[in-house]
């Protein structure tokens, strides 16, 4: 097939459908524009060993220079798509230029959401989203430095143990009364807060935040129950927000991201959307619509929209899988845990665990596990593939240590 | 692919210290290897780290003569190295290996 594939945005998943496109044989022109001054590169070093390096970091590329050139693959970088004209089949960017396209994808990822707050601006709050923020905020982690981090999210917690381990003085300072609310339960959250107190982090958590103070002789954030928290520097990580200016500005539908189909098509058939900046329905949760902030995400939406722009029909049906590296700990989530009625513990030994959730007709929704590096990550790869082809495993086998989780995989889905 | 050749054959392991469809960790020299257990019986190593981001395939999952890195799910064949698409391209180093006597032996150069 030949023709004209225009991708905006030059982050995982618009990198990962440029190759994907040409891997299924696609043989006209494929083009990203991308507004960052970068090739597109991994975020989820940004917020770990990015920060943690001892000398200054390279940026983590997904693809060289040389593989996009021997794919023929065209990057326009460190400029901003700022119009889709959808009856022209045309996209102009902020320099003046007019890219033609046959079918577009709008990979254009999430922003760090802002703090709004007394006091709060771009001279005394830093953000994480961009090599460029990773490298600004690394060089203000020197050891003895006072931090603040408002945000018990992932990459809030993340940064907070690369911040100890870089010698920061660190306080977490979090509205709702535990860690990780939305996406980890209750007891797993608990066990990554104590690993952090161990690790000499102060956790505040069911905290107001009345306003922030600072200029440049220091900053503090100033708590509802009046306390004053001095520090050298203040990071919010308060979540992401879906990009979705330029959709919504071509009059694409728009629900809590870009609207897509099952098939990541956009309401204009030429238009497709793929990774954070997307929400989709999934069919192995019966078609619940959701949008997903995770790496394997947008590899996975990026390989299949491309497929899509070149015409193939089946259902985006991939289990939503994540990790998060903390200390030596780290978490790894297939499935949706917010699904299911029943929880059943399977103890790994060596402090892991890994928590499955079951529908009440015993079918597999979801499984969270907490360790070691790498203690875990068998488990949860075939817990996935369980949660993949619908199974219902024996509930006594699954809590049971004893019993090796690949013969419960191996046993025909439905009746192990 | 070019056959991997030997100058060291090294003392790795017993036999039965690999189950059937698995995989250990194997340390030697300052080296890191990873030595595999096929489901129809045979033994092979590579490198033991992935590719990608250097983290031990040990952890990971072995499907036929597939294993799957535990970071990010890349994916090799064990047998000769190669990497089966993203988020891995850069193939393993494979190693030979032989048993005698019940004992898992591989050749390191
Ligand atoms: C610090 C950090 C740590 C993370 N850690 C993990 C982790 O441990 N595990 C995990 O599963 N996930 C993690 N993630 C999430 C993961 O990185 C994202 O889900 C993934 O990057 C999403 O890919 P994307 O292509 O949708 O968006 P992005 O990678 O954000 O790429 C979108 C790109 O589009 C550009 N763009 C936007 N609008 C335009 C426009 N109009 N014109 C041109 N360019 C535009 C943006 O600047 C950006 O470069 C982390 C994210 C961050 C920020
Ligand atoms: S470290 Fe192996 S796939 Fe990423």
């Amino acid at each position: 097939m030949t023709g004209r594939m225009l991708i905006i945005g030059a982050g995982e998943a618009g990198a990962r459908a440029a190759m994907a496109l040409r891997e299924n044989g696609f043989a006209g022109t494929v083009t990203i524009i991308g507004d960052e001054p970068h090739l597109p590169y991994e975020r989820p070093p940004l917020s770990k060993s990015v920060l943690a390096a001892e000398s200054e970091p390279a940026a983590p590329f997904i693809h060289t220079e040389a593989r996009l050139a021997e794919q023929d693959i065209a990057i326009v970088h460190g400029t901003e798509a700022t119009s889709i004209d959808r009856a022209g089949h045309t996209v102009t960017t902020a320099n003046g230029a007019i890219f033609p396209y046959d079918r577009l994808l709008l990979a254009t990822g999430a922003k760090a959401r802002r703090l709004r707050l007394d006091g709060a601006g771009p001279d005394n709050v830093l953000y994480l989203r961009t090599f460029r923020e990773a490298l600004a905020l690394r060089s203000r982690l020197m050891p003895g430095s006072r931090l603040v981090l408002i945000g018990g999210g992932f990459i809030g917690l993340e940064l907070a143990a690369a911040a100890r381990l870089r010698g920061c003085d660190v306080t977490v300072i979090e509205m709702a009364p535990r860690l990780l609310a939305r996406a980890v339960p209750a007891d797993m959250a608990a066990r990554i807060a104590a690993r952090h107190e161990a690790a000499g982090v102060r956790l505040i958590l069911g905290a107001g935040i009345e306003r922030i103070e600072g200029d440049i002789t220091g900053h503090a954030v100033l708590l509802s129950d009046g306390e004053r928290v001095p520090c050298d520097g203040i990071i919010a990580g308060i979540g992401a927000v879906p990009e979705t200016e330029l959709a919504e500005a071509a009059g694409l539908a728009i629900e809590n991201g870009i609207k897509a189909d099952e098939r990541l098509q956009t309401s204009d058939p030429d238009i497709f959307a793929a990774g954070d900046c997307c929400s989709f329905p999934l069919a192995l949760y019966g078609g619940r619509r959701i949008r997903l902030e995770a790496w394997r995400n947008a590899q996975d939406q990026g390989n299949h929209a491309a497929r899509s722009m070149l015409g193939a029909s089946e259902p985006y049906d991939a289990v939503p899988w994540f990790w998060s590296d903390q200390y030596d700990l780290t978490l790894q989530i297939a499935g949706l845990p917010d699904e299911g009625s029943e929880t059943i513990i399977r103890d790994l030994g060596d402090s892991s665990e890994i928590r499955f959730r079951l529908a009440p007709d015993g079918r597999l929704l979801a499984a969270s596990a907490i360790g070691p590096n790498g203690k875990i990550a068998k488990d949860i790869r075939l817990a996935e593939m369980m949660i993949a082809r619908r199974a219902k495993p024996d509930r006594g086998a699954l809590g049971d240590p004893n019993v090796k989780l690949k013969t419960l995989f191996l046993a025909p889905a439905g009746q192990s | 692919m070019a056959a991997p050749t030997a100058s060291q054959w090294i003392d790795a392991c017993d036999r039965d210290d690999i189950d059937e469809e698995d995989v250990i960790r194997f340390d030697h020299d300052g080296r890191t290897f990873a030595l595999y257990r096929s489901p129809d019986d045979a033994y092979f190593a590579t490198d033991g780290l992935c590719t990608h981001e250097k983290v031990h395939l040990a952890d990971g999952l072995v499907m036929d003569n597939i294993i799957e890195c535990p970071k990010h799910n890349g994916r090799f064949d064990y047998r000769t190295g190669e990497a089966k698409g993203a988020p891995v391209c850069v193939n393993l180093r494979t190693y030979p290996v032989k048993v005698e006597d019940g004992r898992v032996w591989i050749g390191i150069d």
